[in-house]
């Protein structure tokens, strides 16, 4: 055992001496009372440390105690529907042994030891196995948690067990000695190993009509949503964790406000999952470290956060990982980084910013696991970058953009206006359209590429021919350039829009999405015959057929929308009668 | 703290006097963060914060600045406690200075406890959701921006604008609907004038509200370091009076660039990496443990809304302090120069206004069915509306479509009719009563926000 004292405490850095033999990225105890820190930096005997608990009132010459062990994650059944902190504690426990207010230097483990859990085996005694292997099942609600053979260990089953057992009991025995219980540790900053990675090719579908059909992200992609404050990053976050179709999400509030926990807390139980009809929260690991808890465990919460997510990518699970807000976990790096005293790069922001980063993202993918079972799972990471002032300029955006495949740009004037959500859809973009076309093919959705590329063409138009409305107002425009106007008003309030807390419209299945904008499209091709035909514009402008595609996104049945294209049909041709 | 501090010792050597900060040599057993008891050659006492420690030397701030320290007889001792805040109910109706002494001539307080004024952070798994609607009488507010017992909303405000005629009148009105109790107010003063800080006193007085308000005031001639306390002494009074006497208190904090001043003088006296315009990069963080410190908790009937004030330097709301401010607190306020030209009273600029609660306030059973509906309408209306206004600029009124022009006399209406009040207290249903009439300045095939049984409702041409 390495223990040294402290020798200097400087916000949540404090500095140990007589440290001699410590390795980096070792968990150690700092303190009487124990709290927990992790080494970032090692000089002679001395070791830098990062604390992850408020550090008032340490004493210069407290000891320092190294655990020599890396700062790890507990994998096994019971994280399902979990709130932990940055560093894996729950929650709950905290609040049970310190109250309402969190106090220092409680260690919980992150999984409960007493709780038993029914193991039906997969394999026999005297299979063959090798990590990544399952050897068994649990069930956690309504998934199947399957036992894995940690990464670093194969041979020949000796012994396996059906039964009931908490997850420290041993449910195996192979022959070489090494017991297998429910539950393993993992080292938060190594990613979990895999087979290989393979190209994203099935969207990943949320409901939202902005990013299924406008800019869609893949499973195993990568999003990022940056936008000033109000913009609606975390509703969107939140709306993606609960309709987004993976069976497994991972939300992480990372520097965040407490009382946005606590309406995920309240409504997550509430909520059904709207394909399995179950509980939402079921489904759902929550990571909170609040912007007013420990800096230093924000910074660990992200990688808390991705190695959980990569536990049940090995089972074989889609995962969607929801990080709220990376900006937090950069500024938690950079204040670590001025103490220091590490030469700044841009805004004060370290210079391996870039490094850490892409390094996170790129634990997101679609692979195939480990094991000979040849499994495939997902983990898509959606990332939201708040920028100083809104400015997309700055360090964290910028190297994110160089990272992710979708890049939702949220707009504040688009929220002043309460266009949600407040995606601008002339800067967003998706490098996933090519790739997922095919699943859309299949699924049925023939044109789907073309009819969303006449989408953004009528979109785009519409800002060319503001700017000239802008200079000569609207009356200079032709009547078929007015019918552009009307037609873009049509797509952005009828269709972007959508509100995420409408009992109806807050999900909307990729079958209605597809045919509300067959609904405006032929409206505004069927639009442009009349007028060739000598239909005054505004006459069509005031069908009250124009005034139900606006209702449209209250409609629950998709078939009624499809039943639209004929009512318009109808009514354009009587108005066409007419003349 | 620890047992070996019970030991005081003085320490007489300072080493070194820069800006706010003193270094002293050769310090054993000193903690960090702990208060420092400074004495002067001239027998008078300061007090400081420990801010960095190490074998050789301890950093230590002192609040009320370092006139007169000298690096020969000034005298420190090391406290072993944290900052500390001895609190009561008897506070209430009385006047402290930015570190909790009193500043009234009274006596002193007789404490029932003393505590911590960092406070520690709330386990977020032991909030309570905030779900109560609290009217402030303001239209703008209740209406479009509706705020909730447990949230901190900030009023980002501009040199010369009525922030403080505002948020005297939310302290003023500010009740629960349905339930008599009236808010306790805490007040804390950082860096404001005399009169800003008389303001607020003749107002409560006029009001008879006086011995519901704790005043802590650190105003603008104070030392600027004790203003890093003030807020933090503020909160931990409220926290007792809400967590351990069940009040629901309002706690106006004013004004916040004051404070992050103090913050940038300290961190630029430490020789720190500096982030934006000068501040430090720990701001958010720093600013968080204030903010944070609203809410309710579970099984606790008290609750803690805060009001921070903030004057946006230049009207810049992309300015580092607003826009931390804004990440954090949920939903904003926000002042326009414009509209206050042009007479409204207040000044709300209703487009980046906010609240991130309001959902949680609103609806049936707690305001009224049609509201959320009602609110995103004016919302995209007015936005529209306000768009025209820059269309007719240029093109003159004449180019627009008979359309455009309901949507620009809506927008108009809604400035002098809505938003415009001055002193009067709307209650909740006068408030929708003015948004319907506005709304009948558009066609109703327009109003495609709100549902259709609503239009049937509550639409006054449905109405006899």
């Amino acid at each position: 055992m390495i223990r040294g004292h402290i020798s200097r405490i400087t916000g949540p850095v404090v500095i140990a001496s007589g440290m001699t033999g410590s390795k980096m990225y070792d968990v150690v105890k700092v303190g009487r009372e124990g709290l927990n820190g992790e080494i970032i930096r090692l000089e002679g005997d001395q070791a830098v440390v990062q604390v992850y608990e408020d550090t008032s009132g340490l004493i210069v010459g407290e000891p320092v105690e190294n655990t020599e062990l890396p700062l790890s994650v507990e994998l096994g059944p019971g994280l399902l529907s979990s709130i932990y902190d940055g560093i894996q504690r729950p929650l709950p426990a905290l609040a049970e042994s310190s109250g309402s207010f969190i106090a220092r230097g409680i260690s919980v483990p992150g999984l409960d030891r007493k709780k038993g859990w029914s193991f039906m085996p997969v394999v026999k005694p005297g299979a063959e196995v090798k990590g990544g292997d399952t050897i068994g099942t649990v069930m956690e609600f309504h998934i199947e948690h399957r036992i894995l053979v940690p990464p670093n260990i194969s041979g020949r089953v000796k012994e396996i067990q059906e039964g009931e057992f908490t997850i420290e009991e041993p449910v195996a025995e192979m022959e070489d000695g090494a017991k297998l219980s429910l539950m393993q540790k993992w080292p938060v900053r190594i990613g979990r190993p895999y087979q290989r990675k393979m190209d994203p090719d099935t969207p990943l579908i949320t409901g939202q009509r902005v990013f299924d059909t406008m800019f869609p992200v893949s499973k195993g992609g990568t999003a990022m949503i940056p936008g000033g404050f109000g913009t609606g990053k975390t509703v969107a976050e939140q709306t993606l964790a609960k309709w987004a179709d993976t069976q497994i999400v991972v939300y992480i509030g990372c520097g965040e406000r407490g009382n946005e926990m606590t309406d995920v807390l309240a409504e997550f139980p509430e909520l059904l999952d709207p394909r399995t009809k179950l509980p939402l929260i079921q489904r759902t690991v929550l990571i909170a470290n609040t912007s007013n808890m420990p800096v230093a465990a924000r910074e660990a919460s992200i990688y808390t956060g991705i190695t959980i997510a990569e536990y049940y990518r090995d089972m074989g699970y889609d995962v969607s990982l929801m990080a709220d807000s990376t900006s937090r976990w950069g500024e938690a790096l950079r204040e670590v980084s001025g103490r220091l005293e590490e030469m700044p790069g841009e805004e004060g922001y370290p210079a391996y910013l870039a490094t850490r980063l892409a390094a996170f993202y790129e634990r997101a993918g679609r692979v195939i696991c480990l094991g000979s079972e040849g499994r495939k799972g997902s983990i898509t990471v959606v990332g939201a970058v708040s920028p100083p002032g809104g400015d997309f300029s700055e360090p964290i955006t910028q190297n994110t953009l160089r990272i992710a495949g979708t890049f939702w740009a949220l707009d504040t004037s688009l929220a002043y206006r309460r266009h949600f959500p407040s995606v601008n859809w002339i800067r967003s973009y998706s490098l996933y359209l090519d790739s997922i076309q095919p699943w859309y093919l299949t699924a049925g959705y023939k044109d789907w590429k073309e009819v969303r590329a006449r989408a953004m063409y009528l979109l785009q138009k519409e800002v060319e021919l503001q700017e000239i409305v802008q200079l000569v107002g609207p009356d200079a425009l032709p009547e078929s350039e007015k019918a552009i106007l009307e037609v873009a008003r049509m797509l952005r309030e009828d269709f972007l829009q959508q509100s995420a807390f409408h009992d109806v419209d807050s999900y909307c299945p990729l079958e209605k999405q597809y045919w509300m904008l067959r609904v405006i499209l032929s409206f505004f091709d069927r639009l442009n015959q009349a007028m060739n035909k000598g239909v005054p514009l505004r006459k069509i402008l005031s069908l009250p057929i124009k005034a139900e595609i606006g209702r449209m996104k209250e409609l629950e049945d998709p078939k009624r929308i499809q039943s639209m294209m004929e009512e318009i049909d109808q009514s354009i041709l009587a108005l066409e009668a007419e003349r | 703290m620890s047992p070996q501090s019970l030991v005081t010792k003085q320490y007489r050597t300072v080493s070194y006097v820069s800006g706010p900060l003193i270094f002293v040599r050769n310090v054993k057993n000193v903690s960090y963060g702990e208060i420092a008891e400074i004495t002067l050659p001239s027998g008078e006492r300061r007090r400081g914060q420990v801010l960095d420690i190490s074998k050789e030397m301890a950093v230590v701030q002192v609040f009320e600045g370092t006139r007169g320290i000298d690096n020969f007889n000034t005298k420190v001792r090391f406290t072993g406690e944290p900052m500390l805040l001895g609190v009561s109910p008897d506070m209430m109706g009385r006047i402290f200075d930015g570190i909790g002494r009193p500043r009234d001539g009274g006596p002193e307080i007789i404490e029932e406890e003393r505590l911590d004024i960092n406070g520690r952070p709330i386990n977020p798994a032991s909030r309570d959701k905030p779900s109560d609607f609290i009217q402030t009488g303001i239209s703008v507010i209740d209406g479009l921006n509706t705020l909730v017992r447990g949230q901190k909303l900030p009023i980002f405000s501009g040199a010369g604008l009525p922030a403080n005629k505002l948020a005297a009148q939310i302290a003023r009105q500010a009740k629960v609907v349905g339930e008599g109790e009236q808010f306790a107010v805490v007040f804390a003063a950082m860096g404001i004038t005399f009169k800003e800080a008389s303001f607020f006193m003749r107002d409560f007085e006029r009001t008879g509200a006086l011995e519901r308000v704790i005043f802590f005031m650190n105003l603008a001639d104070d030392p600027t370091i004790e203003r890093l306390a003030t807020p933090r002494c503020a909160l931990t009074a409220a926290e007792f009076l809400a967590y351990s006497h069940d009040l629901h208190v309002l706690v106006i904090l004013t004004d916040m660039i004051n404070y992050c001043e103090a913050l940038r003088e300290i961190s630029t006296a430490r020789e720190e990496v500096p982030g934006r315009r000068g501040y430090p990069g720990y701001m958010y963080t720093d600013l968080a443990s204030i903010y944070e410190r609203a809410g309710r908790i579970k099984g606790r009937r008290g609750s803690i809304t805060q009001l921070p004030i903030l004057t946006m330097p230049d009207d810049d709301i992309t300015h580092p302090v607003p826009d931390l401010t804004g990440y954090i607190t949920e939903g904003q306020i926000v002042m326009s120069r414009d509209l206050f030209r042009r007479g409204g009273d207040p000044p709300v600029d209703a487009l980046p206004c906010l609240s991130r609660l309001m959902n949680l306030g609103i609806g049936a059973g707690k305001t009224r069915e049609d509201h959320r509906n009602v609110a995103d309408q004016l919302y995209s209306s007015y936005a529209y509306g306000r768009d025209l206004r820059r269309l007719v600029a240029i093109v003159g009124e004449e180019a627009l479509t008979d359309l455009d022009k309901k949507y620009l006399k809506f927008a108009d209406e809604f400035e002098k009719k809505f938003i415009t009040q001055g002193d009067e207290d709307r209650d909740i249903e006068r408030t929708f009563d003015i948004a319907w009439s506005l709304l009948t300045l558009l066609p109703e095939e327009e109003l495609k926000r709100i549902k259709r049984e609503y239009i049937q409702k509550y639409h006054p041409s449905r109405k006899k």
